[in-house]
């Protein structure tokens, strides 16, 4: 099976800043594939050397069977890419700005509206609209539908759901779903944890170094200890006394509960006795699965 | 029962035609952490902007620290601190100066500014007596000096808009300690987020929809009631009127760029 991506020891620095450390990595066709970091990862940096906009300073980045470094104007055609920043024309309208990306990849909005209609048709009664003056959910919608027009075999997706709603997020994750069927392979970054349960794999990324690749389910399944949830009406409290508990590894905040690791896995009886000693009597601990977002943070820690 | 810091009783407000805010009633207590949600359009800001005394009601009764925000709104601004993702540092002073900055306008004496500043400075962990310029410093420690300087001034409500957005989940956690620290030392903290895990976080939180609370509760009854396994489930059930208008133009759905 060829791969959409074959990255092997990509090293990029900007001044002193060594923004990306041998990052090694491959992307299947047609999967749906995450880039979990938070800001400053790398995340940026690493699609901009895929879609042929940096070159690397060390390592190889093969693209679609293509070379980024010597293919990049075939490979060009064969990309859209969606950058974090808003980048359509404001002052034209939603229907110019999606005229204009076809053209510039000499097609037709009529030719490929198939791969972009389910994705348009939220945004068409609009069409007249300047592109500036749309909602964040119905930019982020005429972006994805420009990067898509000229029907490309990858989509780069550079944190498309940054500061959109819950709701507008979720649809978008839906439209990405049913993009597989036409086989393009998508490569979406995020900094929230949670989406990465959407992907079919996903990359760890933090301080411009891969932390682990694999299917979401494996990531979790990959938390090496037994981990805890504990819930009480006095948060802060709960946090400090946990930490006091000698048969504490870890306790940190966790939504609206405190997720805890014990030394020897085991939750004894004698914290609850050590909890009420702080006053909290109303406490609950019970088992819980560990999530992404707790295996990036033993993997930081390592 | 503990004091109630914000009170809003069938708060409106109109801009012309729209109303961004319809009939909102809610009660925020004293060292609540308190979620503000809704998707964009939903009326947000709206409210946050006249809670903290920037506009004024088209007609209800906004109380905010014990002060009317028709009547005294330029009270309420000692009263609050507030900080948002984008903006509350300036990137070309230095850690120190921007906390000497903020102590000045809120009014501190100089010596309680001193002595803030380096209190602030060792329990944030700069290493270089805060002679960094904001701008080279990393998001997360920006993001944890900006909550210290919105509550540099003890006040009695502090607003933060989408306030971990990007960072790493170990900042994001010393983060969340931090609002926890400052809920337990009496201050009410008001949240409003995009990211439905920030949400889990509360003591409470309302979710806005066309300008109106459609919930308000714990997380844990909330899920509950609309059998969701997160904030998020309930949130896409309800945030969001379940026919969006095909054809017709609804200004809920652009009127977050204008405000």
């Amino acid at each position: 099976m060829r791969k959409a991506i074959e990255s092997s020891g990509i090293c990029k620095k900007f001044g002193v800043t060594q923004a990306l450390k041998d990052i090694s990595f491959s992307v299947n066709e047609s999967e749906i594939f995450g880039l979990i970091g938070p800001d400053g990862a790398g995340k940026t940096t690493l699609f901009r050397i895929i879609a042929t906009l940096y070159l690397p300073d060390e390592g190889e980045m093969r693209v679609l069977g293509l070379d980024c470094r010597n293919e990049y104007k075939k490979l060009r055609s064969m990309i859209g890419y969606m950058p974090g920043r808003f980048s359509l024309y404001q002052d034209l309208s939603v229907e110019e700005n999606l005229n204009f990306y076809a053209t510039v990849f000499g097609t037709t909005v009529r030719e490929n509206y198939d791969l972009i209609s389910d994705i348009y048709s939220h945004i068409e009664p609009f069409r007249k609209r300047l592109a500036g003056k749309l909602s964040g959910g119905m930019k982020q919608k005429l972006a994805l539908s420009c990067a898509l027009i000229h029907k490309p075999e990858l989509l780069i997706l550079d944190e498309p759901t940054t500061g959109v709603d819950a709701v507008s997020r979720t649809e978008f994750w839906g439209m990405l779903k049913k993009l597989k069927q036409y086989n393009i392979t998508i490569l979406v970054s995020t900094p929230y944890m949670d989406e990465a349960m959407r992907c079919d794999r996903v990359a760890l990324i933090q301080g411009g170094k891969i932390l682990s690749t694999d299917e979401p389910q494996m990531i979790k399944n990959g938390f090496s200890r037994k981990l805890y949830s504990a819930k009480a009406s006095e948060k802060y409290k709960l946090i400090t006394a946990l930490r006091q508990y000698p048969g504490t590894l870890s306790a940190y905040p966790f939504g609206d509960s405190v997720h805890i690791t014990f030394v020897n896995d085991i939750l004894d009886e004698s914290v609850f006795e050590h909890l009420r000693k702080h006053g909290i009597s109303n406490a609950t601990i019970t088992a819980t699965e560990a999530g992404i977002e707790d295996r990036f943070l033993e993997l930081m820690e390592k | 029962m503990k004091d109630t810091v914000i009170s809003v009783r069938n708060l409106v407000k109109k801009f012309g035609s729209f109303t961004a805010n319809d009939n909102l009633s809610f009660e925020v207590s004293q060292g609540e952490i308190f979620g503000f949600l809704g998707a964009n359009g939903a009326g947000k800001t709206t409210t946050i902007r006249i809670l903290s005394g920037l506009s004024g009601p088209t007609s209800g009764e906004v109380i905010v620290a014990g002060i009317d925000a028709s009547k005294e709104p330029e009270k309420i601004k000692n009263q609050i601190g507030y900080m948002c993702q984008k903006f509350s540092l300036y990137e070309d002073l230095t850690a120190s100066e921007n906390i000497m900055l903020y102590g000045g306008i809120y009014g501190l004496a100089k010596s309680r500014i001193r002595e803030r500043t380096k209190e602030l400075l060792k329990r944030l962990d700069f290493q270089d007596s805060g002679n960094r310029l904001i701008s080279e410093l990393p998001l997360g420690l920006k993001q944890k000096l900006a909550f210290s300087v919105a509550i540099l001034h003890s006040p009695k409500i502090v607003f933060l808009d989408e306030p971990t957005g990007g960072v790493d989940p170990v900042t994001r956690r010393q983060f969340w300690e931090m609002i926890y620290e400052t809920a337990a030392h009496g201050i009410t903290v008001f949240v409003t987020t995009h990211y439905m895990d920030e949400a889990e976080y509360c003591d409470r939180i309302s979710i806005m929809s066309e300008g109106r609370i459609v919930a308000l509760d714990t997380p844990a009854n909330l899920k509950e009631q609309y059998g969701a396994g997160s904030v998020e489930e309930v949130f896409v059930k309800i945030a969001r009127p379940p026919n969006p208008p095909e054809g017709g133009l609804n200004p809920n759905h652009f009127i977050a760029d204008v405000i």
